[in-house]
């Protein structure tokens, strides 16, 4: 089969490799129909990622149709469509029990490495580094998918994929940010970050309740995105004060809560401050460039929430604990409890709450993988979402 | 004493390599013991009668080849070794008390005497068994004391915390959890030597 392979820093090629396997009884194979390439698989691309070696096949989110199961899976046939979360989870342990999928604790048989960076291991995930398990991604033509009784959510009406595949990560991930805000009636959010994921954090937080989102970015085309399909206000941080900005739009209290869907590569308005975290990134003294959560934990209200759901790697540094203690902030976060929410989430769908497939801006196919990440990485013909067919 | 020079010898250096390098050499002359422990999310009676079945124990426990019950408290152990130059022991249960305790030790006449306890609790919170166990192999010399050294390579806690790992998998999830990047499951060798995240080829390792 083909399939979209990590060969090192801003380089990937779709190139023959075996097709896969059955390596376990609960797995199964699904012949991929639609992928799509992640904002965090920029931080595989870029190189921050440890342990992640060349020749990997990477990619995340991914559906398809079952061809082959296992013979421990009982609720799938050849034939189903399935959409796949992210995670790989067993079902069985206490932190699947649960729900607290991303942390299942039987499904990554390299724990021992993702220990000595991370103290405990989380779950295994498709295509995201050796540490993480060293599953192969769903960039290809077909991908195993381990422990397929507890994972794949069945779409059985004619939704589209383009309306079902973001179940795999983005807006589930979305969702868990806002949830994680705890949001109450007339309460306002900010959302650094108008990425997809971004995007789905700002529609999430009005399905929840919220009376108002703001979204700060540096791209106009995502921050009309953000106006006009999620509903948000917005800040260009490059052009405008972002705390002066929301002490504005708040009148002085600072939003309820805010949501990081940056991560570890944050740009700053400061040229000089983003050269310093560039450096020290360079040189491996912090792993994670943590402007946009910096920024998010200084204009959070007395008492807020700040949600992470960006992905960090490893460590960054200029933490601005003092303001977290003396101000009583809750910092949340975690890597998507995926499995928790495809069904509500495809609930939402199916009653038309949400079309999902409103972040896409680019439909590619499989073979030129390597155009679309460069595309997404330099932002270029206003690039938010690619999604590859096979 | 051994844990002092390597510690010592590791800061006089400062560098981690050194401490991997005098635990190398330590760990053929002293005895090996290692420990771990892990939380089974299934009833401690199940866990207990689990371990109880000896033959079992090669499914999860990653330097044994094979055990072979020969009485209701003797078994027959072997280590994997390459042909020809197997690693084999007599054991008898030295003390059993069903939902707490296994206590094993090789007999007179084995090529490396050895000893294992694994004890058994109820985890706090309904959350299951807590499984604690401890190995100690002694290591006089000698080609089968070499060789069982080698197999618990340069980090035997690791390996050992690893063994439970795998049990917790089989317990929890029915079998060893196998990735591309590490097709016989949680092995720590893989650890330094991943397969790429490739689909594995009928026979390919």
């Amino acid at each position: 089969m083909k399939a979209n392979q990590w060969m090192g820093k801003q380089k990937v090629k779709v190139a023959e490799v075996p097709d896969p396997r059955i390596l376990n009884s609960r797995d199964a194979i699904i012949k991929i129909t639609s992928t799509a390439i992640c904002g965090s698989d920029l931080h595989l691309y870029n190189g921050y990622i440890p342990t992640l070696r060349k020749g990997d096949i990477i990619g995340h989110e991914f559906m398809g149709e079952v061809v082959e199961v296992g013979k421990g899976v009982g609720n799938l046939r050849v034939g189903d469509r399935v959409v796949v979360p992210f995670p790989i989870s067993c079902g069985a342990c206490d932190a699947c029990e649960r729900e607290q999928y991303s942390l299942c604790e039987n499904s990554n048989p390299n724990a021992g490495m993702a220990e000595k960076l991370m103290g405990y291991s989380p779950a295994g995930l498709f295509g995201y580094s050796h540490m993480l398990g060293g599953y192969p991604g769903g960039q290809a033509e077909y991908a195993r998918v381990p422990f397929a009784d507890v994972g794949p959510v069945k779409i059985e009406d004619d939704l589209t994929d383009e309306q079902v595949l973001f179940l795999s990560d983005i807006f589930p991930t979305g969702f868990m940010g806002a949830e994680m805000c705890d949001i109450k009636p007339g309460q306002i959010v900010a959302v650094w970050g108008a990425g997809p994921v971004g995007q789905f954090a700002i529609a999430s937080a009005y399905l929840l309740g919220a009376s108002k989102v703001i979204a700060i970015d540096r791209f106009p085309y995502r921050l009309r995105m953000a106006r006009e399909k999620a509903g948000a206000e917005t800040i260009d941080y490059s052009r405008h004060d972002v705390g002066e900005a929301l002490r504005e739009m708040t009148a002085g209290r600072g939003p309820d809560a805010v949501i990081d869907a940056v991560g570890m590569e944050a740009h700053h308005s400061s040229p000089a401050i983003d050269a310093y975290d560039k450096a020290k990134q360079a040189g491996k003294l912090e792993t994670d460039r943590a402007h946009a959560l910096r920024q998010a934990i200084m204009n959070v209200r007395n008492g807020g929430i700040v949600s992470v759901i960006g992905v960090y790697g490893g460590w960054i540094d200029k933490f601005p604990m003092g303001t977290v203690v003396n101000r009583g902030l809750t910092i949340r976060s975690g890597q998507c409890h995926v499995q928790r929410y495809t069904k509500p989430l495809l609930e939402r769908i199916r009653k038309r709450e949400i079309d999902p497939s409103f972040v896409i801006s680019h439909r590619l196919r499989l073979k030129d993988a390597p155009k679309a990440f460069e595309t997404f990485l330099n932002k270029q013909d206003e690039c938010t979402k690619v999604v590859l067919t096979p | 004493m051994n844990r002092a020079v390597t510690i010592s010898a590791g800061a006089a250096a400062g560098v981690a390599t050194t401490v991997w390098a005098v635990r190398r050499r330590a760990a053929r002359r002293a005895p090996l013991h290692v420990r771990a422990a892990i939380t089974v999310n299934k009833p401690v009676g199940q866990v207990y009668s689990f371990w109880r079945d000896l033959e079992l124990l090669p499914l999860f426990m990653n330097h044994l080849e094979s055990v072979r019950t020969t009485g209701d408290r003797t078994s027959h152990w072997v280590a994997k070794a390459p042909a020809g130059r197997a690693v084999e022991w007599d054991a008898r249960i030295v003390d059993d008390r069903p939902d707490e305790l296994i206590a094993w030790r090789s007999v007179e006449g084995g090529d490396v005497p050895n000893d294992g306890t694994v004890r058994f609790a109820p985890a706090p919170g309904g959350r299951g068994t807590e499984v604690r166990v401890e190995l100690r192999y002694d290591l006089p010399g000698g080609k089968a004391a070499a060789l069982v050294a080698k197999l618990f390579g340069e980090s035997p806690d690791q390996q050992v915390r690893d063994d439970l790992r795998r049990f917790k998998q089989v317990l929890e999830t029915g079998e060893v959890v196998r990735s591309e990047g590490s097709p016989e499951g949680t092995r720590a060798f893989r650890q330094f030597a991943q397969r790429p995240a490739q689909p594995v080829e009928v026979g390919a390792r």
